[in-house]
């Protein structure tokens, strides 16, 4: 299988490889795959006060088009409030890195691992919010 | 060191030795005869470079000439071996042993006798890839007709115990097969002390032409014949008619003839030149693991798990080097190889893995060169492994709820 000038890209230069911290209140993650499968994508986001990305980190133990696929997805969502960030498609990446359709799964992970990291994130801070209120005097 | 090509695939075939190139050659257009042809010099002449390939090829596993098949390739020899045997001996008995790591050429029609009326035991190997000759006594029956079990694994390079296993079929009087496509060429074979009654063979695996293949089929003791599967002018003793390949067929004898001239030295050369592979790998990564028997294993073949790391992103940072992956990412089925998963591998470890084969071509530059590029991508994808990550932080991987897709 050949890869598209995109993809070797990513795998050569990945952007956004790291972690930010789990246990930060403004950091989501999310954490798809399973190793038995051959794919598994961690993908972290840090959000401001007014809910919008400012960093984005990601760790990827699968194939070349998974990698550029969360490598993308960090790129992409860097600058976009949630929901922006949210309306991302696989089939967005798809058409950007030029993936085959036995490489589509690689798409979907990223997407799965982005809607996994918002979901932990909101979660955060919904928690965040009602602490808050129970602690107000009231 | 700058870029250069360097092909560790050996085992999935090989480039044409020149010499046996410059063999091949006149048998194109000046001696381009059918050796069937019995009336003139044209046929004559070819059949007579027909009958020394089929010398040099017999030689190699210490056969009679007269015992060889000229076929296409170890595809339709293990096809001939099996369901020629199947379809000669079925009313004798309807039960066949063979394992879980065969090659798909042993495995299919083996599955596709399961359809017509047959039993298959299909055996599980040990964690290093070997059947034991107690598996195989525990597995015989009254109505078993057929052993077919290959020599060496073609993913792990694993030795099975043939000779033992041989002896044992010759005692039940079970007919014993053997599909010998890696091994071949380059370990050492005798079909009289290893009681092999069919052997599987292939030019394109020991630097002769793709498209030619040998099938052994013993003459005395037992005396085997197979019903053939192509039909028609009654070619080599009628097992497989049509026009011989000849040019194919010398390139193949001229193959033969070198491998088993040069075996000692090669063997002992790629045997070196593969643990120099493996102690340069080990001296500079660590978590890496061997898959196979070293204690029974081809010299050219050795197969290692990189563990936190994919097969395929591995490839993607060597691509001037070719080997092939146990990952399912490089196969179309998406599923990983099903001889690691039989060896116990894990799927997680499968996709880890990627195998080298050296050949004759193989110089120490060409491992050295490998080792390097292979340190750097391992070290590379690590960097981005999000399981080397949780291992290095002490979290057993094992125990991970992991969201299954």
């Amino acid at each position: 299988m050949s890869y598209s000038n995109k993809v070797i890209d990513h795998y050569q230069n990945p952007r956004n490889v790291g972690s930010l911290d789990q246990g930060d209140a403004r950091v989501g993650t999310g954490i798809v795959g399973a190793p038995e499968c051959g794919d598994v994508m961690k993908l972290q986001i840090k959000v401001d006060d007014e809910g919008r990305i400012t960093d984005a980190k990601f760790k990827t133990f699968g194939c070349g088009s998974a990698i550029a696929s969360s490598s993308l997805a960090t790129e992409w969502v860097k600058g976009r409030t949630l929901d922006e960030a949210e309306e991302l498609r696989n089939t967005d990446i798809v058409k950007e890195l030029a993936l085959p359709p036995v490489k589509i799964h690689c798409s979907v992970l990223a997407e799965d691992a982005i809607r996994a990291a918002i979901a932990d994130v909101r979660k955060k801070q919904e928690a965040r919010v009602a602490s808050a209120a129970a602690s107000s005097p009231s | 060191m700058g870029s250069r090509n360097v092909y560790l695939d050996n085992a999935a075939t090989t480039p044409v030795d020149p010499r046996v190139l410059e063999a091949m050659l006149p048998y194109f257009r000046e001696e381009f005869g059918n050796a069937a042809s019995r009336s003139h010099k044209f046929g004559w002449v070819a059949e007579e470079a027909v009958e020394a390939a089929r010398g040099h090829v017999a030689a190699v596993i210490g056969a009679e000439s007269k015992e060889i098949i000229w076929t296409s390739g170890a595809t339709e020899s293990n096809n001939l071996a099996i369901l020629g045997a199947a379809r000669m001996y079925g009313d004798k008995g309807r039960h066949i042993i063979t394992s879980l790591i065969e090659h798909k050429a042993v495995i299919d029609p083996c599955k596709f006798l399961q359809t017509q009326g047959f039993d298959v035991s299909f055996l599980q190997p040990n964690g290093q890839g070997r059947v034991s000759v107690e598996q195989v006594r525990e597995a015989m029956r009254e109505d078993t007709i057929l052993v077919s079990l290959m020599f060496a694994n073609n993913e792990i390079g694993t030795i099975h115990p043939i000779g033992e296993i041989g002896a044992l079929c010759h005692e039940r009087g079970i007919l014993f097969h053997t599909d010998a496509t890696q091994a071949f060429g380059k370990t050492p074979i005798d079909v009289e002390a290893m009681k092999i009654d069919l052997l599987s063979a292939s030019a394109h695996k020991i630097y002769g032409p793709k498209g030619v293949g040998a099938l052994y089929v013993r003459r005395k003791k037992p005396r085997v014949r197979l019903e053939p599967v192509i039909y028609g002018g009654g070619h080599e003793r009628g097992m497989r008619s049509g026009t011989l390949n000849v040019p194919g067929i010398v390139g193949f004898g001229e193959a033969a003839r070198i491998a088993r001239e040069e075996m000692p030295q090669e063997s002992k050369r790629l045997a070196a030149l593969r643990d120099r592979l493996w102690a340069g790998l080990s001296e500079h990564l660590t978590d890496i693991a061997r898959n196979g028997d070293p204690e029974h294993s081809l010299p050219n073949i050795v197969n290692i798990s990189f563990l936190y790391v994919e097969g395929e992103s591995l490839m993607m940072g060597f691509s001037d080097i070719a080997v092939s992956s146990g990952s399912a990412c490089t196969s179309a089925s998406l599923e990983p190889s099903y001889v690691l998963k039989n060896i116990g591998l894990g799927d997680e470890l499968a996709h880890s893995s990627i195998r080298f084969s050296l050949g004759r071509f193989t110089t120490k530059e060409d491992i050295d060169y490998t080792v390097d590029l292979v340190v750097k991508s391992v070290n590379h994808l690590r960097a981005m492994s999000p399981l080397y990550e949780m291992a290095l932080a002490g979290v057993d991987l094992s125990k991970v709820q992991w969201q299954h897709h």
